[in-house]
């Protein structure tokens, strides 16, 4: 009897203090689906920064995080939630880095983050709708609103001197968004949109789509669609039909696999992805070549989301959602010492002697109006069978 | 002059062109239904991921065969892998048949029993096709992917609308020509083709003037995988290749066949041309055809489209519905279930 007391005494001794524990962070994306190309770098960005902050030691007394995979597939809501519940009510995350694609992030916040009061940080959920969503203050995204995106497609449109576009979107939340943030704002700047036509993702034939684009006709396509699935589809058929040349390629359809999947035909099209100039990026490439993956696209706002969550936590001292969601804005923007990416444990440490940070890491953190990213783009142009960075804006 | 040229071109070009192809492919898929609905007395539902397997498996043979170096250059490879594609389908016909429907058969059960077997093989089969191959989109054309392109057209007609004319859609139409030749041929010259005419006819006079039914259904199964094979592989070189979309397939040709008449296969060649030129005529936007070919300013405001794409299946399920209510047996007079 004796040593039970003793022993419990002990134990509630060692977990009383704010001592080492596992922190577990879900890694919840679209591993298989339209965006299934991407996602490998995405969680290998995000754990790179976990693997970073665990063996610096720093965080919370020596604690150590650990990532836990799900898969959202991007598209299916339901199996998103399933997936999300499981790993917050078994698994007992601490916090999500995640979800992908607009719509399953909408469910998985409205069902299971806001019911449990799990910190969500999207590395890639671009959907205007987001930003006016009831969250709790737990929904931030790395990743900035497609309504900045449709205001910098414009600027390229109009510097190109496009004067009528046709407009197809992948038939979801993702796609419906982007298509009016982009029409709202190229209309707005004198520009005529002659259709703006949903596509269905997964069909086997767009023929008699692309006919319907051509006969509305314009100087360029706009495809906001996915690149592995019916933005695909959709050029190839424009190509092979002869009805459109040039295609302007929002940030769901910037990848290798496109221009791999095409070939030379897609020359001279361009596009957008988030993306920025900043030495972080550059550093964070080198990191992520180290490491042995690519930083393709949302790879280096994964690892931003996942580093702000973990700065977050040891700012709050506390790796708890309800406790911690508050500072993730005060860390992620000025004032305080600059962090770039690699120098979480730098990060750590001010923030352990009370002082501030401003986490600009991969992707030029600055975290505005409900906690999304104010966005930077890549100007994209495909040119020699590759995407090539045009400018930064 | 110029303006009515373009508009043909550019009707031949999203209308007639693909609506040929795709015609061509749905016609030698209702023939495999309406071949084992004539012979073996039931409609088979697992005969769109008969088609899946046929494709799988030519894939997984053209990616051999191109990664010996082996090519037909300007054809695609997969011709050269087709025969074995066959060779896999036609085996695994005859064990589906031999496991499941021979069980059946023996029992002299009624056709819906048949039909919902179909439909677990269906399921057994979609499952195999993405546990192989997995579920995702697979390419595997190579060669020459023009006969003509868009672009050369314009600059040889000095038009301003071009016609792209594909590789695998002449191929389509071209073998679509070829198998229907011999297949009627077969079943109109051969004692094998006879004696499954006479066994779908009247089955017991066939029994009694000494016909082995066994046989008969050899054969049957053995052409239904030729075909389902044939016609997989040239949808996924014109289009591409994915189970799901194969699965989806089922429904087009269902409804050729059943448009055309069940059972008659002259019903499922024009039953097949029937419903894929109403998918692509009912969605197709004719304002730029209707700007071509009215005189003067009168070129309409909107895109004069009657159905968006969205609606294409649901033609093909209209025709259906009309075809049941006004004529039963399908054009050609099929057999009614």
């Amino acid at each position: 009897m004796k040593k039970i007391l003793f022993a419990t005494a002990m134990a509630a001794l060692i977990s009383g203090t704010v001592n080492a524990e596992t922190i577990k962070l879900g890694v919840i994306l679209g591993y298989t689906g339209p965006i299934e190309s991407l996602t490998p770098d995405m969680a290998a960005g995000a754990e790179l920064a976990i693997k970073e902050v665990s063996a610096s030691g720093a965080l919370l007394g020596g604690s150590k995080v650990v990532p836990v995979r799900a898969d959202t597939t991007c598209t299916d809501s339901a199996a998103a939630t399933a997936a999300t519940e499981r790993l917050v009510t078994s698994d007992k995350i601490n916090a999500i880095v995640g979800g992908d694609c607009s719509g399953v992030t909408t469910a998985m916040l409205q069902n299971v983050a806001l019911a449990n009061g799990i910190v969500m940080v999207s590395p890639s959920a671009t959907s205007p709708a987001l930003s006016t969503i009831k969250d709790n203050g737990l929904f931030f995204r790395t990743a900035p609103s497609d309504a900045r995106q449709g205001q910098v497609l414009t600027a390229i449109l109009k510097e190109k001197g496009v004067k009528k576009a046709a407009l197809t979107y992948t038939n979801n939340d993702y796609g419906k968004g982007l298509a009016n943030s982009i029409k709202t704002n190229f209309e707005k700047a004198g520009g005529k949109i002659t259709i703006s036509a949903a596509h269905e993702d997964g069909k086997g034939d767009y023929t008699a789509e692309v006919g319907a684009l051509a006969a509305a006709g314009g100087d360029v396509l706009i495809v906001a669609g996915y690149l592995d699935q019916g933005g695909k589809g959709i050029i190839q058929a424009a190509l092979d039909t002869g009805a459109f040349d040039t295609f302007v390629l929002p940030d769901g359809m910037i990848g290798d696999s496109l221009p791999m999947a095409i070939g030379s035909d897609l020359n001279g099209s361009y596009g957008t992805v988030p993306g920025t100039d900043s030495p972080g990026a550059a550093k964070f490439g080198d990191m992520a070549k180290a490491a042995g993956f690519k930083a393709g696209p949302f790879s280096s706002e994964s690892y931003d989301a996942a580093a702000l969550i973990m700065l977050a936590m040891q700012a709050a001292g506390s790796s708890q959602s309800k406790m911690f969601k508050d500072k993730i804005l005060s860390v992620a923007n000025a004032p305080g010492t600059k962090i770039y990416p690699g120098e979480l444990a730098k990060a750590l440490k001010i923030l352990k002697g009370g002082g501030d940070v401003d986490y600009v890491g991969a992707s030029s953190v600055e975290l505005i109006g409900p906690g999304e990213s104010a966005g930077n783009y890549r100007e994209i142009l495909v040119s020699g069978g590759k995407n090539t960075t045009a400018r930064y804006r | 002059m110029d303006d009515i040229f373009n508009a043909l071109i550019l009707l031949s070009n999203f209308v007639i062109v693909p609506g040929m192809a795709y015609g061509s492919q749905l016609a030698i898929g209702a023939l495999g239904v309406t071949l084992v609905f004539g012979i073996l007395r039931f409609s088979n539902f697992a005969h769109g991921d008969t088609m899946a397997f046929g494709t799988m498996a030519t894939i997984l043979a053209t990616w051999l065969l191109q990664s010996w170096g082996v090519s037909i250059a300007p054809l695609p490879t997969a011709l050269l892998a087709l025969p074995f594609g066959i060779a896999a389908t036609v085996v695994l016909c005859l064990l589906t048949d031999r496991w499941v429907y021979r069980f059946f058969r023996r029992e002299k059960a009624a056709p819906v029993v048949f039909l919902i077997a179909s439909v677990g093989v269906m399921f057994v089969l979609n499952g195999v096709v993405r546990f192989i191959i997995g579920p995702n989109d697979q390419r595997f054309a190579d060669g020459e992917r023009f006969i003509m392109k868009a672009r050369e057209f314009k600059r040889m007609s000095g038009l301003s609308e071009g016609v792209a004319f594909k590789t695998s859609q002449g191929l389509t139409i071209l073998t679509a020509v070829v198998v229907v030749i011999a297949l009627f041929w077969f079943l109109n010259r051969t004692r094998a083709g006879k004696s499954m005419r006479a066994y779908s006819d009247n089955e017991d006079l066939a029994l009694l003037s000494g016909i082995n039914p066994e046989r008969v259904v050899l054969i049957t199964w053995t052409l239904t995988a030729a075909l389902a094979t044939i016609a997989g592989v040239l949808y996924g070189l014109d289009k591409s290749f994915k189970p799901f979309t194969y699965f989806q397939l089922l429904l087009p040709i269902f409804a050729a066949a059943i448009v055309g008449g069940l059972g008659n296969p002259l019903g499922a060649i024009a039953g097949g041309f029937i419903i894929a030129f109403s998918e692509v005529t009912v969605t197709y936007a004719y304002r730029k055809f209707l700007a071509y070919s009215i005189p003067g300013d009168w070129a309409p405001e909107g895109l004069v489209q009657l159905l968006s794409t969205d609606y294409k299946f649901a033609v093909s399920f209209v025709i259906l519905v009309l075809v049941l209510l006004l004529r039963p047996t399908g054009i050609f007079a099929g057999r009614s279930t």
